[in-house]
C-alpha cells in the first residue's frame, strides 16, 4: 500500500546529525513540540516566580518594584512560630500515615489472594477500589454525615441505643480528629493499593506453591515463606517511594476535613502556605519561600529513596 | 482459588470472607445512609431515626436542587470542563508519548527529562498564581483546563506502554513500505493502543472531575466553579462568608441536612453510575504504571 522505500533504516541509533534528523523525524519532533511547549509555559515559566521568596514582594509593587532581601525571607519564617507547627504537623501526620496507611492494602491483597471464589473476590475488589474515585469533597461531606457530634449516624446510634450520653466528638476534639483523619486516609487508600501488590503475588511461580504444598507447608507457612518474599520488592519499592512523600501535604484532604475546633492538628504546610499567601494578600513572599523549602525538601527525599533503593538492589524509582 | 490446594472451607477461609465483607460495607453503607436521608421526610431526620432505610419517601430536596439551579448549572459546566480537559488531554499526552517512546530520536533523553522534572519539583503554589495572573489566565474556565491537561505521571505510562507493544521492528517495516512517521502513528499505532487511550482518557477524566482546590485558588466567579468546590461550600464551609446555601424560595419544606444530603448524592451520582463500568481500564493504567518507564 505504501512505495517501498530503502535507503535507510530508521533503526539507526541516534549518532546522527541534528539535521538529518529534523529531516527524517520532523512530524514526531512537530508534534512533541506541543506539550514541551506547555511544559515549559506553565510549569518552567513558574519557576522565575520563586524569586519572590528572596524578595519583600508586594502585589502592589509587582516583580520590579519589590526589593530584594537575600535569605532575610527564610529566616523569618524559621522562627515563625505558625510555620513550625504547619511543619511538626505535616511530618507528624506524615509520618503516622506511612505506620497505619501503608501496611493496609498489603494486608488486604493477602486476604484478597486467599478468598476461595471467584465471583465475590471480583465483586468485593470493584466496592473496595470505589473510595479511590470520589472526591475530598465527597468523602468529607460524607464523613461529617457520619461522625457529626450531633447528628452523625454513629452517634445518633450510639445514643439512641443508650451505649452512650452523649455522641463521640469524631471530628472536633483534635486526638479524635487526627484518628479519623488517618481511618479516613487508610479506608481512601487500602482497596486501590492493593491492585499493585495483588499483581505481584499473581506473578510468583505457581510451582513454587506446589512444592510447599507436597512437602506439607499450610496456608501460613505458604504466605510468611513464598508470597511475603515474592511482593518484598514491590513492597520496598513502595515503602521508599512514600517516604519519598514525607515532605507532602495536600491541601484538599486537610481543608475539606478541617474545622475551627481542630485547628492546632489540621494547621499543615498546605493549609499554611494558603492562608499566609493567597487567603491574606500580604505573605507572598512567606508562603512562597515555605513552598519552595517544600519543594527542594521533597526533591532531596526522592533523590535519597532513589539512591537507597538502588543500594538495595532494588529499581530505582527515576 | 487453586492455590488453596486443600479443598476444605475452613474456618480460616470463614473469617477472611467476612472482614472483607464488612470492608465492602463501609464503602457501600455511607451512601445507603445519605440517599436515604436524601429522599426521606424531614421530620424523621430531625428525629435522628433514618440509618440504611427511607421513611415517608419524597422528592423535595431533589426538587429543590433543580429550582434552585446553582447545582445543576455547575455540573453540565463541570461536564463540560471535563470534556474539554480529557480530550485535548490524551492528544497532548499521546504527541509526547509516542515520539518519546522511540529510541531512534534524538535529543530523547534531553526532553524526557525536561518533562519529568516536573514532576519532582513543582514551584509551588504563589509563583503559580503569579504566573496564572501574569497570563491573564486567573477567573477563565482556561485556568482548570490548560496547565494541567500534559501531566507527567500520565505521560510516563503512555510512553512505557508504546514501548513494550510497538517493537521498533514493527514500525520499521512499516517505514520501508513507504509509510510516513504521521501515517504510523495514525493507521498502525492508535488502532492497536486503545487500551492505553481509554485508560489515560480516565485518568484525566476523573483527576479533573475531582480536582477542586484550583476552583478556590485561582476563580472567584462562583459560575466558573467546580461542582465539587460547590459541595464543599454547602456541607463543609463553616464561615457564613463562603456559605452557600440553596435559595429560601426553592427549598420550601425540606431542612438543611436533608438537603445537604441530596447534594451529596447529587454530586456523587455520575462517578456512581459510571463507576462499574470503566474500573477494568484503570486497573490496567496503574499495572502498567508500575512497570518503570
Amino acid at each position: 500500500m505504501f512505495k517501498r522505500k530503502q535507503n535507510y533504516s530508521i533503526l539507526a541509533n541516534t549518532h546522527i546529525s541534528w539535521k538529518k534528523a529534523l529531516k527524517r523525524d520532523w512530524e514526531l519532533y512537530l508534534l512533541l513540540s506541543v506539550p514541551l511547549l506547555l511544559t515549559i509555559i506553565f510549569k518552567y515559566g513558574a519557576y522565575p516566580g520563586l524569586r519572590i521568596a528572596f524578595m519583600n514582594y508586594l502585589p502592589a509593587k509587582g516583580y520590579e518594584g519589590s526589593e530584594w532581601v537575600g535569605f532575610e525571607t527564610f529566616r523569618k519564617v524559621f522562627k515563625d512560630r505558625d510555620f513550625i507547627i504547619a511543619l511538626r504537623n505535616s511530618l507528624i501526620f506524615n509520618f503516622l500515615e506511612v505506620i497505619v496507611s501503608f501496611p493496609m492494602p498489603i494486608i488486604l491483597a493477602l486476604m484478597l489472594n486467599e478468598l476461595r471464589f471467584a465471583r465475590f473476590k471480583k465483586v468485593s475488589q470493584t466496592i473496595l477500589y470505589l473510595p479511590h474515585f470520589l472526591s475530598w469533597a465527597i468523602i468529607a461531606s460524607i464523613a461529617y454525615t457520619l461522625f457529626r457530634t450531633e447528628t452523625g449516624l454513629i452517634n445518633n446510634f450510639l445514643v439512641n441505643v443508650g451505649l452512650r450520653e452523649e455522641g463521640i466528638p469524631f471530628l472536633t476534639k483534635n486526638i479524635h480528629w487526627a484518628a479519623t483523619y488517618l481511618s479516613i486516609g487508610v479506608w481512601a487508600g487500602m482497596g486501590w493499593g492493593s491492585i499493585i501488590y495483588l499483581s505481584a503475588i499473581t506473578s510468583i511461580n505457581e510451582e513454587l506453591y506446589e512444592a510447599a504444598m507436597i512437602d506439607g507447608a499450610g496456608r501460613w507457612r505458604r504466605m510468611w515463606h513464598i508470597t511475603l518474599p515474592g511482593i518484598k520488592p514491590t513492597i520496598i519499592t513502595l515503602l521508599i517511594m512514600t517516604l519519598g512523600r514525607l515532605m507532602g501535604s495536600n491541601y484538599e484532604r486537610l481543608s475539606s476535613m478541617g474545622n475551627v475546633n481542630v485547628k492546632a492538628v489540621q494547621y499543615q504546610l498546605a493549609i499554611y502556605i494558603y492562608e499566609k499567601g493567597l487567603a491574606s494578600g500580604s505573605g507572598f513572599s512567606k508562603a512562597a519561600a515555605v513552598g519552595l523549602f517544600q519543594s527542594f525538601v521533597g526533591l532531596l527525599l526522592v533523590l535519597a529513596s532513589d539512591r537507597f533503593a538502588k543500594v538495595l538492589g532494588e529499581d530505582g524509582l527515576i | 482459588m487453586k492455590r488453596s490446594g486443600i479443598k476444605k472451607f475452613t474456618f480460616v477461609d470463614f473469617i477472611i470472607m467476612l472482614i472483607i465483607t464488612i470492608l465492602c460495607l463501609t464503602c457501600i453503607l455511607p451512601f445507603l445512609h445519605v440517599l436515604s436521608k436524601s429522599i426521606s421526610d424531614s421530620s424523621h431526620v430531625l428525629a435522628k431515626k433514618i440509618y440504611f432505610w427511607p421513611k415517608d419517601i419524597n422528592f423535595e430536596a431533589y426538587i429543590a436542587i433543580f429550582k434552585d439551579g446553582q447545582l445543576t448549572h455547575s455540573m453540565l459546566y463541570s461536564v463540560l470542563v471535563t470534556l474539554i480537559f480529557t480530550v485535548l488531554g490524551v492528544i497532548t499526552t499521546v504527541m509526547a508519548a509516542w515520539p518519546l517512546s522511540r529510541k531512534r530520536l534524538k535529543g530523547r533523553t534531553v526532553f524526557t527529562f525536561i518533562i519529568m522534572f516536573t514532576m519532582y519539583f513543582g514551584a509551588g503554589l504563589i509563583p503559580t498564581y503569579l504566573l496564572y495572573s501574569n497570563l491573564n489566565l486567573l477567573n477563565t474556565m482556561w485556568v482548570l483546563i490548560l496547565p494541567l491537561i500534559f501531566a507527567p505521571y500520565n505521560f510516563l505510562i503512555m510512553k512505557t506502554y508504546f514501548q513494550s507493544t510497538v517493537p521498533d521492528s514493527l514500525e520499521e517495516s512499516a517505514y520501508l513500505d513507504g509509510a510516513s512517521n504521521t501515517q504510523i502513528l495514525l493507521k498502525i499505532v492508535l488502532p492497536i493502543s486503545k487500551p492505553i487511550l481509554a485508560t489515560i482518557a480516565l485518568f484525566l477524566a476523573v483527576g479533573r472531575w475531582n480536582a477542586y482546590e484550583d476552583s478556590k485558588f485561582f476563580i472567584t466567579s462562583k459560575s466558573l466553579h467546580m461542582i465539587q468546590y460547590l459541595l464543599s461550600m454547602m456541607v463543609l464551609s463553616v464561615s457564613d462568608a463562603e456559605k452557600i446555601s440553596i435559595s429560601e424560595a426553592s427549598a420550601i419544606t425540606t431542612t438543611p441536612e436533608v438537603i445537604q444530603a441530596a447534594a451529596i448524592m447529587f454530586v456523587s451520582l455520575p462517578v456512581l453510575c459510571i463507576y462499574p463500568f470503566v474500573q477494568k481500564y484503570f486497573v490496567k493504567g496503574v499495572m502498567i504504571g508500575a512497570i518503570k518507564g
